[in-house]
């Protein structure tokens, strides 16, 4: 065995000397002790610092560690590693939060009862009461604004897709990407100064609504183009080979085809707006009754339920306003999820 | 085939989603009355007071947070006793109150300061040419609540505040409040002075009564927008007690009832004797001093800054039911003088002094009485 | 919202691109279920237009009532008292805050969002790597009412011991100086900002950093590149389009958000040197807040400063269009 030597330095030159594997472990382990033991001795109580200090220490000390042992390459790729790693601890540690803090803090009140009854006389600094009247508001209110902009923006997306050439397509795909970045509250203004300020309307539900559907539209266009460009041209050149009208291969081909995707954009453009406030504070005006009737008299909506009893401020107040978010939460990712169950279940088959 | 039963599918499911959310708007209920077990049982006692005269319907007022919860007594009880009869007090603030009200939206409108000379000219259109007319029904001491750990009872006057909030005095242990508080511990921390973030009647009474006190201390003009620069801010009186709960050294002014936790209400040094604490008795005697400025059945009042009764607590602010002395709507009329006769009556406004609001001298009330009988 | 940027990486339509095809629609669109379906169509695409052209000339319409009257300087005036005789309003310090939030926001945001999306793509284990995306997915969703409860109740409190440690150690910047008061400052909003476009801009990101050619890494690994040398010189380049449209979106929604910054900040008509202490407001957030106790005039007056909004997103947008096209140029060249 007189080569063994040489093998072995053969090895080291084409592998280079590597870190075990539980190494990150320990440097992490390693970290953790000593975030707490500077935080500790440095009389720091936020949790936050501890976790920053920790985290601090794991990169310096996988860089360190891997240099000497790895070489600057591996070193920087460990780091690298590191720094995602420690990118998606950061990130999840308050979304995590969010959501715990809403179940858990949610929960104390939300029941049956709180689904089913209304604000009613309940003062702010009593508990009881209810969301009901919200639920209803948002329900009506979201409904109103589906029904105004499914059409428009399916049929918009239809011409974008079927027809469109030239300028006047340009310029509504153009202004469809502006309308999608368009802020909540400034589509609130818009029906306020025309709907209120102009027409001398009241404020109710249906003011709310409209609102919505101008937020609404543009992603349902967005979404619905991206379907119905995914719809083979095959299925297209068929049907009109067959001597069937456009417009009837539109209905009876292109939409069947591309339902399911059609459907998910819609479901999430819903699960969108549905959570919006500012334009819903600015043009329902609230109420602690149910009012059945979007369009006359004012109306509840669920986010600006939360809004109102978070401001109140009162303990019993606050435990509504998060047993609400938990109601908002639960409907929207309900939707959500939905939208993805039927996306995957109804998938074009493409071979894209 | 197969694509026409997709269709139909999605139709079904449309179609039971809708019949899904209009069966839902059948199964709720308003009647929260059984919920809540305290507080209410001593205005069960008196529902004797409350004429309901076949009044029925919604009544929709809006208007100053700062007579919310006043507002939420009465209507409590009111309701109590006439269930057909539905009162949404929406506490939008006084400026969007009179707002609503004038646009026709509302039936009263609650406000905390009396209505402009332009304003009462929008209200004539909803009034029918008549006068709308501002009835007192709501005082409210403003507190200075403090947060300050074993300073107990801190005095302070209206050039002082004035320094505060305009970032003059920025410490504690300042020269001009140890002067008033000789007694006092006071700690070398920073003052950490809160302003309302919103528009709000409150702030428009405090800044007047600075202005009024000490205007060589307080160089803004007023009005319900924060003026002086720096400090922090938060949103509503709710906000801002929470605020200084949170924050030791810091202090505000909301109205009393947000005076609790760790927040002390301070005195206010006046032209007496002795320095007037921030309580609701003290506020109905600044009330009296304070003169009827409106005119016929208008009843604005004036405050007097400056009382020299003792314990007169000047810092005191006077919410109004605003609506139109002939002229008002007819279907909401029946409701809106039933619950009005209601909260200026002596039970009604007996109800005030647990919420920590101070009633309506009663002089000043016997006129709101004698002008709430004549609406219509 | 994954859905916009699909369409730099979708195909371009491919039917009737040629002159036949046209004409052959033409020629159907003679028949009257034709006419009027296109009709139909056409008409739901000006409307929009149309829908875009009334809230620019509406929100200008009103604004121009209250600018005419307004005392002050729209643009420097420090101050926003509509209720004074004559009023005095301006923006300065509403542009500021909506700046200086929204550029914190995507400092701290985008490095986490391409981490984040890096991680799911090719650094988590696979089974992880999926659920992550979903639940991530899930969060973009999250009404930002909800995020604002949250980060006035929840975060703030926990933010005192992080100004107070930036104020010891980075306090002599300036920038980071603290006063003490509470944690309710352009940091603040910052900071909840981030966590609630971090969602959107990662799901974006990990879409494009999908796409990124199998090809090339794969190549660049034989070559004896480590994971990250992989990244860096095949997966992000072929992604910075993507991640810039993305971190559009994100801007676009900070620049609007209203009810987060409304919750958590504690606003002052007023600029600061540090982002620490109280200074400064943002659009969305004053409008909100005014809006209660505003007149019909106060109401107008806010409409102003939404109509600034509305334009300096319509800018935002049209510089990302503008870069997301050209971007698209190279890249294609390029991947």
């Amino acid at each position: 065995m007189s080569n063994a030597p040489v093998t072995r330095k053969h090895a080291s030159t084409l592998r280079g000397g590597s870190l075990p594997k539980w190494s990150p472990w320990a440097i992490a382990a390693g970290s953790v002790v000593a975030g707490l033991g500077i935080s500790l001795a440095a009389g720091l109580d936020s949790k936050v610092q501890w976790g920053l200090i920790a985290a601090i220490v794991f990169v310096l000390g996988t860089y360190g560690f891997a240099a000497r042992v790895e070489g600057r390459r591996q070193a920087k790729d460990r780091v690298a590693t590191s720094m995602v790693w420690v990118c998606f601890i950061v990130a999840v540690v308050p979304l995590v939060s969010l959501i715990w803090e809403t179940l858990k803090r949610g929960a104390k009140v939300f029941d049956v009862y709180f689904l089913s009854h209304s604000m009613g006389v309940v003062a702010d600094t009593e508990t009881g009461g209810g969301i009901y009247h919200a639920l209803i508001g948002t329900l009506e209110q979201v409904g109103i604004a589906s029904l105004i902009a499914v059409p428009v923006g399916v049929l918009t997306a239809i011409y974008l897709v079927e027809y469109g050439r030239g300028k006047l397509a340009r310029a509504v795909t153009f202004f469809v990407d502006v309308m999608t970045g368009i802020p909540s509250i400034v589509a609130g203004l818009f029906v306020l100064s025309f709907w209120i300020l102009i027409m001398g309307m009241g404020y109710s539900g249906f003011a709310g609504a409209m609102a919505l559907a101008i937020l609404m539209m543009p992603v349902v266009v967005r979404s619905t183009e991206e379907m119905l460009k995914l719809v083979p041209n095959e299925l297209r050149e068929a049907s009109l080979a067959l001597g069937i009208p456009k417009w009837r291969t539109i209905l009876k081909v292109v939409l069947p085809t591309s339902i399911g995707g059609i459907t998910t954009g819609v479901m999430l453009a819903v699960a969108r707006i549905t959570g919006e406030t500012a334009p819903v504070l600015l043009l329902v005006w609230g109420t602690n009754f149910i009012n059945n009737n979007p369009f006359s008299g004012p109306q509840a909506s669920l986010p600006l339920y939360i809004y109102r009893q978070y401001a109140a401020g009162t303990p019993a107040s606050t435990d509504r306003a998060w047993a609400a978010a938990l109601a908002l939460i639960l409907f929207v990712m309900i939707l959500n999820m939905g939208a993805r169950a039927i996306a995957r279940w109804k998938a074009p088959k493409t071979g894209r | 085939m197969k694509l026409q039963r997709m269709n139909r599918r999605a139709l079904t499911l449309g179609a039971l989603a809708v019949s899904g959310a209009l069966a839902l708007t059948a199964c709720g209920s308003d009647d929260t009355g059984n919920s809540s077990g305290g507080g209410s049982s001593a205005s069960a006692s008196n529902n004797s007071a409350i004429k309901c005269d076949n009044a029925k319907g919604q009544l929709q007022a809006s208007g100053s947070s700062a007579q919310k919860n006043a507002i939420d007594a009465w209507v409590k009880a009111f309701t109590a006793a006439c269930k057909d009869v539905q009162i949404n007090y929406n506490p939008t603030g006084s400026g969007a109150g009179v707002t609503a009200f004038t646009q026709g939206q509302t039936a009263f409108a609650g406000s905390d300061s009396p209505l402009k000379p332009e304003e009462a000219t929008a209200a004539k259109k909803v009034c029918g040419g008549n006068n709308a007319i501002d009835l007192p029904m709501v005082g409210g001491p403003i507190a200075i609540g403090y947060n300050l750990d074993g300073v107990d009872n801190l005095v302070l006057d209206a050039s002082t505040l004035a320094k505060i909030f305009d970032g003059k005095i920025t410490k504690w242990d300042d020269k001009a409040i140890t002067a008033l508080n000789p007694d006092a511990k006071l700690p070398s921390t920073k003052i950490q002075a809160f302003h309302r973030s919103d528009e709000s009647g409150t702030t428009d009474n405090f800044t007047k009564y600075l202005k009024a006190v000490a205007p060589s201390d307080w160089n803004y003009s007023g009005g319900k927008a924060w003026q002086a620069k720096g400090g922090q801010s938060a949103q509503g009186s709710a906000g801002l007690a929470q605020q200084v709960n949170q924050t030791p050294g810091a202090i505000s002014y909301f109205e009393l009832s947000y005076a609790s936790g760790s927040i002390k209400a301070a005195s206010l040094k006046t032209g007496a004797a002795t320095p007037a604490a921030a309580t609701v008795e003290n506020a109905t005697k600044a009330i009296s001093a304070a003169k009827v400025v409106g005119t016929g059945n208008d009843l604005a009042l004036e405050m007097n800054y400056k009382p020299t009764a003792e314990g007169a607590y000047p810092l005191t602010l006077v919410t109004y039911e605003i609506l139109c002395e002939k002229g008002n709507k007819a279907d909401t009329l029946a409701a809106t003088k039933s619950f009005l006769t209601y909260i200026a009556s002596e039970d009604g406004q007996a109800q005030l002094t647990a919420a920590k609001y101070a009633p309506i001298p009663a002089e000043i009330i016997t006129k709101v009485r004698s002008t709430i009988s004549n609406l219509s | 919202m994954d859905i916009s940027t699909q369409s730099t990486q979708a195909p371009p339509p491919t039917p009737r691109s040629s002159s036949a095809s046209r004409k052959r629609a033409a020629r159907g669109a003679t028949r009257p279920g034709d006419r009027v379906f296109l009709a139909l169509s056409r008409g739901s695409g000006i409307l929009l237009l149309v829908i875009m052209a009334a809230i620019a000339v509406f929100l200008t319409y009103r604004a121009s009532l209250a600018l005419s009257k307004n005392e002050g300087n729209f643009l420097t005036t420090f101050e926003w008292n509509t209720g004074l005789v004559p009023p005095v309003f301006g923006i300065a310090v509403l542009a500021f805050g909506t700046v200086v939030s929204a550029i914190i926001a995507m400092a701290l945001a985008v490095p986490v969002a391409v981490g984040i999306a890096l991680f799911i793509t090719h650094y988590a284990p696979r089974k992880l790597g999926g659920p992550i995306a979903y639940v991530i997915d899930l969060l973009a969703a999250v009404p930002s009412i909800v995020y604002g409860l949250w980060g006035a109740i929840v975060l703030v409190p926990h933010l005192n011991g992080l100004f107070g440690w930036l104020d010891t150690y980075l306090g002599w910047t300036g920038i980071f100086s603290w006063q003490g008061g509470a944690p309710r400052s352009m940091l603040t909003v910052g900071i909840l900002l981030a966590i609630m476009i971090l969602p959107i801009i990662t799901n974006v990101s990990r879409e494009v950093f999908r796409q990124a050619p199998q090809m090339h890494q794969e190549a660049a690994l034989a070559l004896g590149a480590t994971r990250w040398e992989v990244i860096r010189m095949s997966v992000l380049p072929f992604g910075r389009s993507g991640v810039i449209s993305a971190s559009m979106l994100g801007l676009g929604r900070a620049l609007g958000e209203t009810m987060a910054v409304a919750t958590v900040l504690s606003p002052t008509f007023d600029i600061q040197a540090s982002l620490l202490d109280p200074g400064g407001g943002t659009f969305a957030q004053n409008i909100a807040a005014k809006f209660n106790e505003a007149t019909v005039f106060g109401q107008d007056a806010l409409i102003a400063s939404g109509l600034v909004l509305f334009v300096i997103t319509l800018l935002v947008n049209g510089a990302a269009r503008f870069i997301i096209n050209r971007r698209k140029e190279y890249s294609g060249a390029n991947a």
